[in-house]
């Protein structure tokens, strides 16, 4: 490896250190504020270092890397929420009892592992990216060992990860055995040349959907979803909706534009089924409940299904729209579970749509902060939801893909629905419950974040100009 | 830039006065009179400038916004918008000084709703850019949703959820259409923008445009509302504070017409003209049902939320007609029931503070307490069911004379809707002030505060209906440009012989002149 490809690299290895440095540093000393601090300062020295490669790229290391605008942009990303997820975490990791101080270790190494998805050109990359992810997200969730619902999560989704990875990875070998490839853009030649796609192939394409389709939890693969947004801390919550999902993502979108995949009628429309189900499903299932976190693990399921639409409109333009949503849903959902998150203190989750109640008379700004969120997900104006929807469906139109936009609509009115009703609970008369301090940077990441919805909701063009101009595959 | 200035001073004062509203109420009142205020005064300085002749927009201002997709900050002044905004900013006063005793709880809040509200409602008179008409059309909504929601009556969460659920749904629709639009004029010339002057040419066949036009009717006919859609309505306006109900009926609804007016008819010109029968239809449904209602009402608010349907149903009869005199009708419709509605939830809102009921079996015999609010009632009602000398009765006249021509048959059912309206405007009098004491009550006459809201509303609404023409010239320009486009336009598509020629028809001066000889 030369000295250019070290420095391409730069984010991730700064990202694989810091959890190094900090099992030093608790070896000899446990300070919670130190490493609190010192991950937030790697973060944010990660993302900084984004910019400095800028003038290296395109770059890529054969045969596993690739830099390019397209990852380092998605890097950015990551890392970004990374950072916010951590900026949330504090007073609700640091009211914790015993071991705290490893949360931000394992929160490193999955954060290394979305960064990786997101410069993988080869499916052993793919593979170390997703796992490294899953196995640091397994112990996330089961982070708080004393509670049941935790544990019972954490195992929860060790067991099926596992078993989708046991997909992606059988799905990885179906298409080596077939084409004897494992990188991206050798698959499209090796495609191009057979033309017509074996049935191996295909059984591969398949196969790997399960394995991604289960992170993105996607219908049918969801099952898992509501259960381990409830049962994990609140920030963890956050991580998985934000962070292992745009991670995902990116590769998906890389590999599927790479395989060019929308040229292939059967996947276009396995895709739309996915697509449809899971936004009717991630809805419907939606309206009845009564916990904020299973609420919001069926509205990803459907934001998800409204994201993969993009698949199918086969143009960068696409991508585009596909990237200023992923950034608005992402800013939009921290927000959303980091008000869970500052709220709840380790005994008590506040999770119940009870437990908000009167929050507007008791705690406006925070309500605003919740609010706000949750109209964006619902994509009311002068929120980035809004934006970002508008978006997708223009792109959609232009594709001429209006069943789906169709239903998206349908959608967002049954969406906007149970978003109401938390809402409505927030307004209503106060009752008389405790609520925990929040602490000054809990306050700042709040404010950072609300900036961001109505920013990106009334002057959102400076983004969509550098996304037009940089986000290209 | 005096157009942009408008929409910031309320966005501003709507901050201001939730800020202010944490230490004292007061100031959070004062500062959202003082801004709309400002506002007023702005926009009547526009009124005393000297219009120019051909020039078609009175203020004219585009700002870029998202220049990627075509998106500008365009807004621009014509005749109806002025009128509208003069409307708006009268009852946005209106309103916030007959808050000033209902709401006593989370103040500065309420203000900064009602400030927001007004910002999207006059922003939605302004935008001639489709996107941000949308953004405007949504933005009234999510304020309207907390002002029902939070200090509304016994079944306010329902009602505001349904309000949200309807308006939102049809919006989305509209946006669907705008998008349409939107790609329909990009293939066929290549510009791909949301801009009300260049789309007003695009070029479309005739059953696209039906399908386009539906989008946006859905969102003007349930903001209307038209019968089969409005069901969201009467709750919404039972439910909400007197100052919402005022709003709700008095400006909401009004830009559900103006989105007729300004968008259907010149955008989808001859896909307009083959709705027009429904249309009027629907309208004639609206006015005859809507009257049925209201007189089997027993709660009064809910009575005077179901003359607003009735009374919309004049609109839109009028503007499927396509002639001058009735659009002169429907703006003086839309500005006169601003008045008498709202006027009207005001009076309940009055009594409600004093008697805390709405039901009107309770009610009866209240004239000899209270003869102020009385005789103000018999104003108001006699309004309503369009009484010479008053502003609904030039309204509702010119609007069945222009339907007249357009459908001699359904202008004759529209006019038996006169009739109802008499007999369930009667029956609020007989009702709440007349009759028999059903009940002792112990009430207070109006308060001076009161009394000037209530003087005010009277001497607008004896104003329009004795000297109407200032409206009407204000108007006109706007609406002859309106109808011309759309002549033409529907010509040009459907090569219709030119049978319905302006000249033709009776003048509008005409009809005014004998109008004021009687």
């Amino acid at each position: 490896m030369t000295v250019t490809d070290f420095l391409s690299l730069a984010p991730l290895i700064i990202i694989a250190i810091a959890p190094v440095v900090i099992m030093i540093v608790i070896s000899v000393t446990r300070n919670y504020k130190v490493v609190y601090g010192f991950s937030i300062l790697s973060l944010l020295t990660a993302f900084a270092s984004i910019f400095f490669i800028v003038p290296a790229i395109p770059h890529s290391i054969e045969p596993l890397f690739v830099i390019d605008i397209y990852s380092l942009f998605f890097l950015g990303i990551i890392i970004f929420s990374a950072l916010l997820v951590t900026l949330l975490s504090y007073d609700y990791i640091k009211q914790l009892d015993g071991v705290r101080e490893e949360y931000y270790i394992i929160l490193f190494t999955s954060t290394l592992g979305a960064s990786l998805l997101a410069v993988a050109n080869h499916f052993i990359l793919f593979f170390l990216g997703i796992e490294t992810l899953s196995i640091s997200l397994y112990i996330l969730i089961a982070f708080q060992r004393s509670k049941d619902s935790s544990i019972e999560a954490g195992i929860k989704y060790l067991i099926l990860a596992s078993v989708s990875s046991a997909f992606l990875l059988f799905g990885m070998a179906l298409i080596y055995t077939a084409l004897g490839t494992m990188q991206f853009n050798g698959i499209v030649s090796a495609l191009g040349e057979s033309g017509q796609l074996s049935t191996l192939v295909i059984s591969g394409f398949a196969m790997m959907m399960v394995g991604i389709g289960f992170k993105l939890a996607l219908v049918p693969f969801h099952m898992w979803t509501p259960d381990v947004y409830q049962g994990a801390p609140a920030p963890v919550t956050a991580y998985i909706a934000t962070v292992s999902k745009g991670a995902v993502m990116a590769v998906l979108i890389r590999f599927f534009f790479n395989i060019r995949g929308f040229d292939n009628r059967s996947l276009l429309i396995v895709i739309s089924g996915i697509a449809i189900l899971s936004m009717f499903i991630g809805n419907l299932l939606a309206i009845r409940q009564k916990n904020i976190k299973r609420l919001l693990a069926y509205s990803s399921i459907a934001n998800m299904g409204y994201l993969i639409i993009i698949l199918l409109t086969g143009s960068n333009k696409g991508i585009q729209a596909s990237v200023f949503y992923l950034i608005s849903y992402i800013i939009t959902t921290i927000g959303a579970f980091g008000v869970i998150t500052l709220l709840s203190t380790c005994k008590y989750e506040a999770e119940k749509i009870e437990d908000y109640k009167g929050l507007f008379w008791k705690r406006p700004w925070v309500a605003i902060v919740f609010t706000l969120s949750l109209l964006s997900l619902a994509g009311i104006p002068l929120t980035a939801g809004f934006v970002a929807k508008f978006y997708l469906i223009f792109e959609g139109m232009k594709a001429g893909l209006m069943v789906l936009i169709i239903s998206m609509i349908i959608n967002s009115v049954i969406g906007l629905y149970y978003y109401l009703r938390v809402i409505t609970a927030m307004f209503s008369p106060a009752n008389e419950t405790e609520l925990p301090a929040i602490s000054l940077i809990g306050n700042i990441t709040l404010c950072l974040i609300t900036i961001s919805i109505l920013i990106l909701g009334v002057y959102p063009g400076w983004l969509i100009d550098i996304i037009m101009k940089f986000v290209n595959l | 830039m005096i157009l942009v200035y408008l929409i910031a001073i309320l966005l501003t004062g709507a901050f201001l006065a939730w800020i202010a509203g944490i230490w004292s109420p007061l100031w959070s009142r004062i500062i959202s009179i003082v801004s709309l205020s400002l506002d007023l005064l702005l926009i009547l300085t526009i009124v005393s400038q000297p219009v120019l002749p051909g020039n078609k927009w009175i203020v004219d201002i585009n700002l870029e916004w998202i220049p990627q997709f075509g998106i500008s900050m365009h807004l621009a002044l014509d005749g109806l918008s002025l009128l509208l905004l003069i409307l708006t900013f009268f009852l946005g006063i209106i309103s916030v000084i007959i808050s000033w005793k209902e709401i006593n709880s989370k103040v500065g809040f309420f203000h900064f709703n009602l400030l927001l509200i007004l910002a999207g409602i006059i922003g939605v008179f302004l935008s001639l850019d489709l996107f941000l008409f949308y953004f405007f059309w949504e933005l009234m909504l999510v304020p309207m949703y907390f002002l029902i929601g939070i200090w509304g009556h016994e079944n306010r969460t329902a009602a505001s959820n349904k309000f949200f659920l309807y308006t939102q749904a049809s919006g989305l629709l509209m946006f669907i259409s705008i998008l349409a639009l939107y790609f329909v004029h990009g293939h066929s010339t290549g510009s791909y923008t949301f801009d009300y002057i260049q789309l007003l040419g695009t070029k479309m066949s005739k059953s696209t445009g039906l399908i386009i036009m539906s989008g946006f009717l859905a969102a003007f006919l349930v903001k209307l509302p038209v019968v089969p859609l409005h069901n969201w309505l009467p709750d919404a306006h039972t439910e909400a504070p007197t100052a919402g109900s005022l709003i709700l009926a008095a400006l909401l609804l009004k830009t559900g017409a103006y989105g007729l007016l300004r968008f259907i008819v010149p955008l989808f010109p001859s896909a307009a003209v083959t709705f027009a029968p429904i249309g009027m239809l629907l309208g004639v449904i609206g006015i005859l049902y809507g009257a049925k209602l209201a007189f089997a009402q027993t709660d009064f608010k809910r009575l005077v939320a179901y003359t607003s349907v009735s009374h919309m149903g004049f609109v839109i009869l009028g503007v499927f007609s396509f002639n001058e005199i009735a659009y002169q009708g429907v703006v003086m419709q839309m500005i006169a029931h601003g008045i008498s509605t709202g006027a009207l939830f005001i009076l309940v809102g009055q009594l409600y503070e004093r008697i805390h009921t709405r039901d009107l079996n309770r009610m009866g015999g209240l004239w000899g307490k209270a003869p102020v609010m009385g005789a103000m009632g018999l104003i108001f009602s006699m309004a309503s069911l369009g009484l010479p000398g008053l502003g609904n009765f030039i309204a509702e006249l010119l609007i069945l004379i222009g339907a007249f021509k357009a459908s001699i048959v359904m202008s004759c059912l529209a006019c038996l809707g006169l009739i109802a309206a008499t007999i369930y405007s009667l029956r609020i009098v007989q009702k709440v002030f007349l009759g028999n004491k059903n009940y002792d009550w112990d009430i207070n006459d109006l308060n001076v505060r009161e009394k000037i809201v209530t003087a005010l509303l009277v001497i607008v609404i004896v104003g329009l209906g004795l000297f109407p023409k200032p409206v009407f010239n204000i108007a006109r320009p706007a609406l002859l440009k309106t109808l011309n486009e759309q002549r033409e336009k529907s010509i040009q598509d459907q090569g219709i012989s030119k049978n319905e020629n302006p000249e033709k028809n009776i003048s509008f001066f005409q009809i005014s002149k004998l109008y004021f000889k009687h």
